[in-house]
């Protein structure tokens, strides 16, 4: 065998995988789009058309369905919540990290990743009799700390990696031209981080959207769109599953497409 | 008026002690250069003046004023940093009216002031773009307008030119030279480069070690090195080093030569000469060429004396040929003597 057949059947390898991941990811997508945009009939019908008929008689089902829009409406109150809390306690966390040395630095990073190492289940219960003893359990509020707490390490990364692409020496000439060290970062760190930390905000907002353990867990009467689905699934009808699939996905999908770059600059893999 | 005093400043980064005892004293309207290799202090120093490090111990006074305790916004200082540190989310124009919006300025004063140290910069024409659409010269530039806007009583620079090529840092550094002189301010200027600290400086701070070694105006410096470091530091090629031995009251045996030195009573003394105090002649040191290098209207030739490296700079009609002899003669008025044991000039 030549060296180019070798190469070329190593390349065919290369390509298969790649069309194999593809599919994994893009077929679920393809099948929740097509059955949420199609009459209730096709959807238990068989076999399927390629393109859906663009009959919304399912979503319009799904927003008609009694609890959904309230529980949309807690989804979104929880995720914004969670957005805000993340980035006000992580964005600091990260600036300090990217500027100042401190005793524990290392031990700090390292715990900030070790709280994703508790498992939620396991959090889960402590927590709910936690939240009954203060009066948190049930509430948007309550929901959005523990969110929080899953969307912080993130945060601090992200927003981490961020501050420290940004040159100390910017904000040092900004001392040295008359601000303070408030100006300073209000006049030179914010408006060039800006973009990232909406970024970083955007992934908090995603992952309190589709998180369901915690939100299955805490709440009865204000459940979030996940938990409601979780809970009615069995005995919804086969449109519903679709449409509400969808409904959670799509905002998901949009937002971390949109803020990829960033994500991407978290790992170190790519920096603008 | 904006005369610098620094008075017994150190600094201690943990284990390490980055400047010991810094005295220093600036006159107003002087150009001082900090020259040192890197890790000797200068750049810990220049922040220290500039606020943006505080000493671990001493004082620093600008126009009479005691500003160690002071917020760099408060000294009176504009700095020149090495990267430039142009604000990348700012056009030029706003970059240089930066300080000046800072300081609450009339529109009017601000556009008068930026376009006037835009012209002097020549970057009038650069106004408009961001920091991404210029060139590194081009950022050097903005850099030193936005400084000069904030008419400062003291100018700071960080090795401004380092980061420029060859050609530009030369056009840039005749630039300065003039620019600062017309600006009226006190300059700071940190460099490594000894032909820039000679070519811009009234007065050169050489550093070693966390120490000024010696500050003097360039050709004294050059001249009548303070310490061996100096001397073997500055000048390119650096100045020759021999080991002397006491022969008499007053008379030191330098390579089978004896010469006239300091009536002094001390173990370790060395003799030093420039390469380009070194000449041909019938009577001096006898050397042997190892590396003969033609630098155009001079010949660097290596040689060793006595078992010594010893280079001179010679007029390039001379034919030597690595293996062959020449006796070199030193400059007798350029011979300067070292004691090795405090490493200082012996006067």
């Amino acid at each position: 065998m030549s060296e180019t057949t070798v190469r070329r059947a190593g390349n065919r390898v290369f390509v298969a995988a790649v069309v194999l991941a593809c599919v994994w990811v893009l077929v679920p997508i393809y099948l929740l789009l097509v059955n949420a945009l199609s009459a209730p009939a096709e959807v238990t019908g068989f076999p399927k058309r390629f393109w859906p008929s663009f009959d919304l008689a399912s979503i319009r089902f799904f927003l008609g369905f009694r609890g959904v829009t309230s529980a949309l409406w807690n989804s979104v109150q929880v995720a914004v919540l969670t957005m805000v809390m993340a980035i006000a306690a992580g964005a600091p966390a990260g600036y300090a990290l990217a500027r100042f040395d401190f005793p524990g630095k290392q031990l700090f990073r390292f715990m900030v990743v070790m709280t994703r190492a508790f498992p939620l289940p396991l959090l889960a219960l402590p927590l709910a009799v936690l939240f009954i003893r203060v009066g948190l359990d049930d509430t948007v509020l309550g929901l959005a700390f523990v969110h929080t707490t899953l969307a912080l390490p993130f945060a601090v990364l992200i927003t981490y990696s961020l501050f420290s692409g940004i040159p100390y020496e910017l904000e040092e000439a900004a001392l040295t031209l008359g601000c303070n060290r408030v100006q300073a970062f209000l006049k030179v760190v914010l408006p060039l981080a800006a973009p990232g930390i909406a970024a970083s905000a955007v992934f908090a907002f995603v992952i309190s959207w589709n998180e369901v353990f915690a939100s299955a867990v805490l709440t009865i009467e204000h459940r979030t769109l996940t938990a409601f689905l979780l809970q009615s699934l069995d005995v919804s009808p086969l449109p519903l599953k679709f449409a509400g699939g969808a409904a959670l996905v799509l905002p998901a999908l949009g937002f971390i497409f949109a803020v990829r770059k960033y994500l991407f600059a978290m790992w170190g893999i790519a920096n603008r | 008026m904006a005369e610098i005093e620094i008075k017994g400043v150190a600094k201690v980064f943990g284990a390490f002690t980055a400047l010991h005892s810094i005295d220093l004293t600036i006159s107003d309207r002087e150009f001082v250069v900090l020259l040192g290799a890197s890790g000797c202090g200068k750049t810990t120093l220049l922040r220290i003046i500039a606020g943006l490090d505080s000493p671990t111990k001493g004082e620093v006074w600008i126009g009479g004023r005691r500003v160690d305790m002071l917020p760099p916004r408060e000294r009176g200082i504009s700095m020149v940093f090495q990267n430039y540190a142009v604000f990348p989310h700012l056009t030029v124009f706003e970059n240089i009216a930066f300080g000046l919006r800072m300081q609450r300025l009339a529109q009017a004063e601000v556009t008068r002031r930026v376009t006037r140290t835009a012209e002097i910069m020549h970057i009038e024409g650069l106004l408009k773009r961001y920091s991404g659409q210029l060139s590194g010269g081009q950022r050097q530039r903005v850099a030193v307008a936005r400084a000069l806007a904030m008419e400062p009583d003291v100018i700071l620079m960080d090795e401004p030119l380092s980061n420029l090529d060859a050609l530009l840092r030369l056009e840039m550094r005749a630039e300065l030279k003039g620019v600062l002189a017309a600006s009226k301010t006190t300059t700071i200027y940190v460099t490594h480069d000894q032909v820039e600290a000679m070519s811009l400086a009234d007065r050169i701070a050489v550093m070693h070690g966390g120490d000024i070694v010696q500050a003097a105006p360039p050709v004294e410096v050059y001249r009548n090195p303070a310490a061996r470091f100096v001397g073997s530091f500055i000048g390119n090629p650096p100045m020759n080093f021999l080991p002397a031995a006491a022969a008499g009251e007053g008379c030191w045996q330098v390579a089978g030569l004896t010469f006239d030195g300091p009536r002094a009573d001390l173990p370790q003394i060395e003799f030093a000469i420039r390469p380009e105090d070194l000449h041909p002649a019938d009577h001096g040191f006898l050397a042997e060429v190892r590396v003969v290098e033609p630098l155009g209207p001079h010949i660097l030739v290596t040689a060793t004396v006595a078992g010594v490296v010893l280079r001179a700079v010679l007029d390039s009609t001379l034919a030597l040929a690595p293996g062959d002899h020449i006796t070199l003669s030193p400059v007798s008025d350029r011979i300067r003597w070292f004691d090795l044991n405090t490493q200082k000039a012996i006067a």
